[in-house]
């Protein structure tokens, strides 16, 4: 089974071909991956979705924690409830004559049409995977011109939430361990 | 205050960290460094090739126990540094590797020495850092050496820029580093010391399994207390030669165990009914097949990396935090009376005495294990030893008893051939007055023989000692075993001459090819100053035994 893992780490240049490369050398794929910035200056959120065998996910985890710039990894398939999201553009074929059932359709999936053309239109769903697949499915008779996706993001359910982040400090009076 | 460069504050740097010898190779990219290192104190050895640098900084670490400082330049510089920076990192070795890098306004123009260090090393670092301003200067340099020498050890790289290395500015060390995400001291998790007490306190049969991390963190003579406080016998992995006295006066020593394990440390482990294993990941070389390795046993796990609990192989008890830490808190808890040991010492004692280790004759021909003896009475184990990788090392490690941690020097994770002679040099300059003695195979030595250049230059007494076989021993034996004796490309046409080799580089070199002229040959080469090389010819045929057919169960051992 797929499990999705939420990492905090500081952005710093590299750090996300330090965790592909963990990941990728441990023997595992990514399934999905996203990166963002979070409200923390400095601190950037990883959501990434990782297909492995059930057990190798623990020494995943905890070969990530090693990172020097990683500061937190829940895996949230694992550790409680959490909510994630799918964010894809769709380029549906619109032209005149089923631009209304192209639109009737967009409706029922909640799609918010960000760009129009004579011939075409671009939609934009979020949702889970599932609502993902059935939209892509829902647009295909109409004629799918392209698609680009987000990958998923994730978030521990309120309640859950990551610790606060706490910085601490070796000054030269510490005794290293 | 006054301004200075970039490469000045990498050794003023470098100088507050209470660094006394870098080792390195100077190139375009790092001129400014060399020019800065023109008028430090600090002791730079210069090396005849940057892997020899990399392996003779951690040669230092692993005898000081302070990181070992190693430079190269861009490009080729920097990948010659890629074995010896692996080589650290499987062996937990603290290590700060500082390259040069082609100047900001190039990277990424495939300029003349561009590789991408950080990238190329990403597998292979601890940390890793290129710094872009040279303010980044100080502050880079103190996080590399704190994250290199706190939690578990490792190489960590600094790339600097050529022109941040000649761009000038206001320099204070710093006195202050932080981390969002690197808390080493927080690593200690002792929450089921009580159940690891209760079962070594119930124990009938139990072992303690010594790795690398008991030396890592100075833990050898608290083990040995736990050890005989408990009456615990005490097996070893290659990295933990030196965690426990091998020729313990109570004889709970049973050497080392694994592939060329010694038979008793092999059959206690498949027989023990209680393992405190110590500092060690369970390397292959050390499980044989894991399904069956230690079947019978309740692993109790201690190591300081979390992630190396339930890695391999699956504990009863963990403990998360350093040796010492650990071992501490393990002898203080149990004051309990425990169970008799005597008939489980007993035991094994009977299989050491009925499965000693082989030790065949050739008659007229020098025996491997005769030159590793007669060395080690010599220098009564005090000497630091290392070794290059095959035959030799196997020998070494099985035949040279070692008594306090830091003095057994070998590459065991990486397997590093070309690793104990630059690393022997490394190691000298860790024990100032004292010589250091590198057990070699031919193969292995021909992979760095360059570096009896630096030991002539700095008159530095590291002392080779070459079990020449004419062949790349170790692969010749897999192919007697397992390929049907086709020695494809480990048999050579002719041997070189290393005696003449050594004097062309100003060391004394000798030959040694009877069995009566061991003794006083190590003696001479002991006796003249500096370096020296002894050729000792032994059979091709020697093999390496005990040996576990790899995959097998670690008491599955070709005997003879």
């Amino acid at each position: 089974m797929k499990n999705t893992f939420t990492i905090l780490s500081e952005d710093n240049p590299g750090v996300l071909m330090r965790i592909a490369g963990l990941i990728y050398r441990r023997g595992y794929n990514i399934e999905s991956l996203s990166v963002g910035h979070t409200d923390t200056p400095g601190v950037s959120r990883f959501t990434v979705v990782i297909d492995g065998e059930e057990g190798a996910y623990d020494q995943i985890k905890k070969q990530l924690l090693k990172l020097i710039e990683v500061i937190d990894v829940i895996n949230l398939t694992k550790e409680g409830p959490f909510v994630e999201r799918w964010l894809s553009l769709v380029k549906v074929k619109a032209p005149l004559s089923q631009r209304p059932d192209v639109l009737q359709t967009a409706e029922v999936f909640r799609c918010r049409v960000v760009d129009l053309g004579t011939e075409a239109i671009t939609l934009e769903i979020t949702g889970d995977k599932g609502k993902m697949i059935a939209c892509m499915e829902a647009f295909k008779p109409y004629g799918i011109i392209e698609t680009a996706g987000s990958g998923q993001v994730a978030l521990s359910r309120a309640g859950f939430a990551l610790e606060e982040i706490v910085e601490t400090s070796f000054t030269d009076t510490e005794q290293p361990l | 205050m006054a301004k200075i460069n970039g490469a000045q504050m990498v050794l003023k740097s470098l100088e507050a960290e209470g660094v006394d010898t870098i080792f390195g190779l100077p190139g375009g990219t790092v001129i400014p460094l060399y020019d800065a290192i023109y008028d430090s104190k600090i002791n730079h050895v210069l090396m005849r090739h940057e892997q020899a640098a990399a392996h003779a900084a951690d040669g230092y670490a692993r005898v000081s126990g302070k990181p070992g400082v190693c430079i190269a330049t861009s490009g080729p510089g920097a990948t010659n540094l890629v074995t010896g920076i692996a080589t650290a990192n499987l062996d937990s070795v603290p290590m700060v590797a500082i390259t040069g890098q082609v100047p900001t306004t190039a990277i990424g123009t495939d300029a003349f020495q561009e590789a991408d260090t950080l990238g190329i090393t990403i597998p292979i670092v601890k940390h890793s850092m290129q710094v872009r301003t040279p303010e980044q200067i100080g502050p880079a340099i103190k996080k590399a050496f704190y994250i290199a020498s706190t939690g578990r050890h490792g190489p960590v790289l600094v790339d600097i820029p050529a022109d941040i290395q000649k761009s000038f500015g206001n320099f204070e060390y710093p006195k202050k580093i932080s981390f969002l995400g690197y808390h080493p001291e927080k690593g200690t998790d002792l929450t089921q010391l009580d159940e690891a007490v209760k079962l070594l306190e119930n124990a009938e049969r139990p072992l303690i399994f010594a790795g690398g991390g008991v030396i890592k963190s100075g833990a050898a003579a608290k083990l040995t207390e736990l050890a005989e406080k408990l009456q615990i016998p005490v097996a070893t992995s290659l990295l933990g030669k030196g965690a426990f006295p091998e020729s313990h006066p109570l004889g709970l020593s049973l050497g080392m165990a694994g592939m060329h394990g010694h038979p008793v440390a092999n059959r206690a482990i498949m027989t023990a009914d209680v393992i405190l294993a110590i500092g060690s990941r369970f390397s292959d070389r050390t499980t044989g097949k894991i399904s069956s390795f230690a079947s019978g046993a309740k692993i109790i796990h201690i190591d300081l990396d979390a992630a190396e609990i339930d890695k391999v192989i699956g504990s009863e008890v963990w403990l998360v935090g350093d040796a010492g830490t650990v071992v501490d808190a393990l002898t203080t808890s149990i004051n309990r009376k425990y169970c008799d040991r005597c008939h489980w010492l007993e035991e094994l004692e009977l299989i050491r005495q009925r499965e000693p280790l082989p030790r065949t004759e050739y008659p007229g021909q020098i025996a491997p294990w005769q030159i590793i003896e007669t060395l080690r009475e010599i220098t009564g184990g005090k000497s630091v030893l290392t070794t290059e990788v095959g035959q030799h090392q196997m020998w070494a490690a099985m035949h040279y008893k070692v008594e306090e941690p830091g003095r057994f020097v070998t590459s065991g994770g990486l397997g590093t051939m070309g690793f104990g002679f630059p690393a022997a040099i490394g190691a000298s300059y860790a024990c100032p007055g004292e010589h250091v003695c590198c057990i070699a195979g031919d193969g292995s030595f021909m992979m760095n023989i360059q570096e009896l250049d630096t030991c002539a230059r700095y008159n530095i007494p590291v002392k080779v000692f070459i079990l020449n076989n004419s062949c790349l021993g170790m692969v010749r034996q897999w192919q007697e075993f397992f390929y049907e004796k086709r020695y494809s490309n480990t048999l050579y046409s002719r041997n070189p001459d290393f005696v003449k080799i050594a004097e062309g580089m100003g060391v004394s070199g000798f030959l040694a090819t009877k069995p009566e002229e061991v003794r006083k040959t190590i003696e001479a080469a002991l006796s003249v100053p500096g370096p020296a090389v002894v050729d000792f010819r032994i059979p091709q045929e020697a093999l390496v035994l005990p040996m576990v057919t790899p995959g097998s169960p670690i008491d599955k051992m070709i005997l003879y």
